[in-house]
């Protein structure tokens, strides 16, 4: 088990070095540091001494690849690449646009985004499970029918409009929680409670959808003939034999997003003015930071990355007819 | 002549999708296996009936694609030289033109003749008061629009929907009377078949459906004509007609992300047909890429082609073709983000195609891998790419509001529904509060896609067999 973990993180190490590559590509190749510069002090009207000023205030004066000037292992390390791609390795940021440490902002703004989508992801399937089990307990039949064209319906709508609807609804008209803010402890549960059901709205239709189709699956299997001919009750050949066997597809796909929650969402955290990571990264791209963009680049493919590690190991270990091979 | 055609990127690849489209669906007519689930489909009420609704948005979109540049009214016709407009029109524009036409000051409600906002005026006897002006077009045929507007409207709606209706009926009987003759039956019978319910095609459902929007459609044309029916903008700009305009973004978001990424899907096609190492790299590249947070590759990719276009403004000289540059690139970037998915399956496909008889036959003929890959693999897969683009379409339509409320959607010029929602966020705290363009972007957004979605569920269920056996 030790061994084919360990080869599982070994086959990472290469789909890291492609990302980080790729965002080399993207953020420093496609454009020079010089035109990103020019793009930011405006593109008329700047001087070569103020794009200089701007690269060296953020260490963008150096060579791409190689450094002709330097001598030694300098030739390697005192280039962008190096201070500024391979940095990211080891989790080094750098300072985005204001000064600030994207490390030290990156840890302090994760738990607001967990803040919201922890309990969003653990109502959001506990709802939708319970759903689909109903759905999948009267298949065929018109509640079935209609309960998926109300998700089909549900999953038609733009997240846009339940976050705006909400707002205006809960927050405008009935003051029953303030429209957008954050704070911890028990005084932060009055802002986190309309965007973590908002969000759990916004994801139900797909969700029942899916799990209906995981437990139809299930119950066309041959152990569920069986159960029925031993003479169990189809309320309970559904809720103990077919839940607990669609539990295995439903959690492993949980597991794959499991390390993303950190990142948060984007759109809810910026229109609730939730300081997480998801508003961060929106408030880089308005701004155009891009050691911010860059970071969380990096940051969603490695905890993405994660989480498909995690999900190998998870399968092997509920489902023991997965060969570690 | 009076006009000069213009072909923007976006358009040329619709015609070209479009194209496609249609080389498909005469080969599969022909061709048993590829015919049966499409067969299914269409037999299906509620397929049929979202297919009509999303006809009427692609004839929109596609009138909205062809584009021209009027000829400029000029001084001297003598000479022969004519000078054409720098503005690039459609021939929805041209459709449209007493919506373009019409812009008032600045926000006003649906069907409202007074604006929004309040004015500082001068009264005949000098005297200045603050008070909400009249409109300079919506309900300026009212005298007393407190009084008549009412009975004005509903006067035009009876005889909008009286005109509708009738364009209904006659339309309707020509499509029966070409049944009928097909069928070699008579009329009466056919509609009798058709009314009941029992033709193959469920044609009642398409009558009735497109009965409804023809109807909507006469309501809407009637009624714009005297007002603005879903209001003004923050410009003064008719909120119908941005919503209309609306459509061929979302469209093109919708399909052409699938054609523009079918050169990277193909290397699917390549894994799976030589295995061995190509298999190996191009499992790497689409792991790798779809490692990347969708939001984030897409963001990224947006603020260089930002970068790079601030930095050479001479590639790109008029507005439309800079917007229609990026509407291109935003469909390229969101292909790349998706591609994997159809990359995978295709690849899937081929591993098994590979092993059939005929692909054997042809290899033991001699044939090379490039005819083999062209003749035998590539017109086998088709299929696939069709599903694939049906069933990405709502996800994409609704992906391109959510990518612009970020900052990173189309350009801010092209009228899209995510630019209508991101106008009129900015204004949700005002009182009264300014819904309608909302509402406008909601309702139509939802139409289409609801459509889609529901489409695109009956033609996953005819092709998916697991399926179909429940």
């Amino acid at each position: 088990m030790i061994a084919y973990i360990i080869r599982r993180t070994l086959y990472a190490i290469p789909i890291l070095i492609g990302v980080n590559l790729l965002t080399f590509v993207l953020f420093f190749v496609v454009n020079s540091p010089d035109d990103i510069a020019r793009a930011h002090l405006g593109v008329k009207h700047v001087t070569q001494d103020a794009i200089e000023k701007w690269k060296a205030e953020r260490g963008y004066d150096k060579p791409l690849i190689i450094n002709e000037r330097a001598a030694g292992v300098e030739k390697i390390t005192g280039t962008i690449f190096f201070e500024k791609s391979l940095a990211l390795f080891a989790f080094e940021f750098g300072r985005s646009d204001d000064g600030r440490s994207i490390g030290q902002e990156i840890s302090t703004r994760m738990w607001p985004s967990l803040a919201i989508a922890v309990p969003t992801l653990i109502i959001g399937i506990g709802v939708a499970v319970s759903f689909a089990l109903l759905l999948a307990f009267f298949r065929g039949s018109y509640i079935d029918l209609w309960g998926v064209v109300i998700c089909i319906i549900m999953m038609s709508v733009s997240g846009l409009f339940y976050i705006i609807g909400g707002q205006y609804l809960v927050g405008k008209l009935w003051h029953l929680v303030p429209i957008s803010g954050y704070d911890v402890g028990v005084h932060g549960f009055k802002f986190i409670v309309l965007p973590v059901v908002i969000g759990v709205i916004g994801g139900l239709g797909a969700g029942i959808r899916l799990y209906r189709t995981f437990f139809l699956e299930e119950l066309g299997k041959d152990y569920v003939r069986t159960a029925r001919a031993k003479g169990l009750s189809e309320s309970r050949v559904l809720f103990t034999h077919v839940l607990k066997n669609a539990m295995i597809p439903i959690l492993t796909g949980v597991v794959v997003i499991l390390p993303t929650l950190f990142m948060g969402s984007l759109i809810l955290e910026s229109f609730f003015g939730i300081p997480g990571l998801g508003s961060y990264t929106i408030d880089a791209i308005q701004a155009q930071d891009f050691a911010v963009v860059r970071a969380m680049v990096f940051l969603g493919s490695v905890l993405y990355i994660l989480g498909l590690l995690l999900t190998d190991i998870s399968y092997t270990l509920v489902d023991p007819r997965v060969r570690l091979a | 002549m009076p006009f000069q055609p213009v072909i923007l990127w976006t358009d040329a690849l619709i015609f070209l999708l479009l194209a496609l489209v249609i080389a498909f669906i005469l080969i599969a007519r022909r061709r048993e296996h590829l015919r049966a689930p499409w067969r299914e489909v269409m037999r299906s009420k509620m397929a049929m009936g979202c297919l009509v609704v999303l006809l009427a948005y692609f004839t929109l979109g596609l009138l909205d694609s062809l584009h021209f540049r009027p000829a400029l009214p000029s001084a001297d016709a003598s000479n022969g030289r004519v000078d054409y407009s720098t503005e690039v029109l459609s021939v929805l524009d041209l459709a449209a033109a007493p919506l373009r036409s019409r812009v008032e000051k600045t926000y006003s409600a649906p069907f409202a003749a007074y604006s929004y906002a309040r004015e500082t005026v001068t009264r005949l006897d000098g005297t200045q008061v603050r008070e909400f002006p009249r409109l300079q077009f919506g309900g300026a045929h009212l005298q007393d629009p407190a009084a008549e507007r009412g009975r004005d409207i509903l006067l035009r709606s009876l005889r909008a929907l009286l005109v509708g209706g009738i364009i209904w009926l006659l339309s309707g009987a020509l499509l029966v009377a070409l049944l009928a003759r097909r069928a070699n039956t008579p009329f009466r019978l056919m509609l009798a078949n058709i009314m009941r319910g029992r033709t193959a095609i469920p044609w009642h459902v398409m009558l009735y459906t497109s009965g409804a929007m023809m109807l909507l459609a006469a309501w809407c044309v009637a009624l714009s004509g005297a007002y603005h029916i879903l209001g003004t903008g923050k410009v003064g700009q008719d909120v119908f007609y941005e919503a209309i305009k609306s459509i061929r973004t979302g469209l093109v978001i919708g399909t052409l992300t699938t054609l523009v990424t079918l050169p990277f899907a193909m290397l699917g096609v390549l894994a799976g047909y030589f295995r061995g190492w190509v298999d190996d790299v191009v499992q790497y590249v689409y792991t790798t890429l779809n490692s990347i947070p969708d939001v984030l590759l897409i963001a990224a990719a947006i603020l260089m082609l930002q970068v790079y276009m601030a930095n050479h403004p001479d590639q790109f000289d008029t507005i439309a073709l800079r917007a229609d540059v990026r509407l291109l690139f935003l469909c390229l970037i969101l292909g790349i983000t998706s591609w994997t998915g159809l990359a995978r399956l295709l690849r899937g496909e081929t591993l098994k195609l590979r092993e059939m008889d005929y692909v054997q036959a042809a290899v033991a003929l001699g044939a090379g891998h490039a005819a083999i890959i062209r003749r035998h693999l590539i017109p086998n897969v088709m299929h696939i790419v069709l599903i694939t683009m049906v069933l990405s379409f709502s996800g994409l339509v609704l992906a391109e509001a959510v990518l612009s409320y970020v900052g990173v959607g189309v350009d801010p010029s092209t009228m899209s529904w995510g630019n209508m929602i991101n106008s009129a966020r900015l204004e949700m705290a005002r009182e009264p509060m300014v819904w309608w363009l909302l509402l406008a972007a909601f309702v139509f957004m939802f139409t289409l896609v609801l459509a889609a979605n529901l489409f695109s569920d009956k033609v996953r269920d005819a092709f998916d067999p697991r399926l179909r056996k429940l």
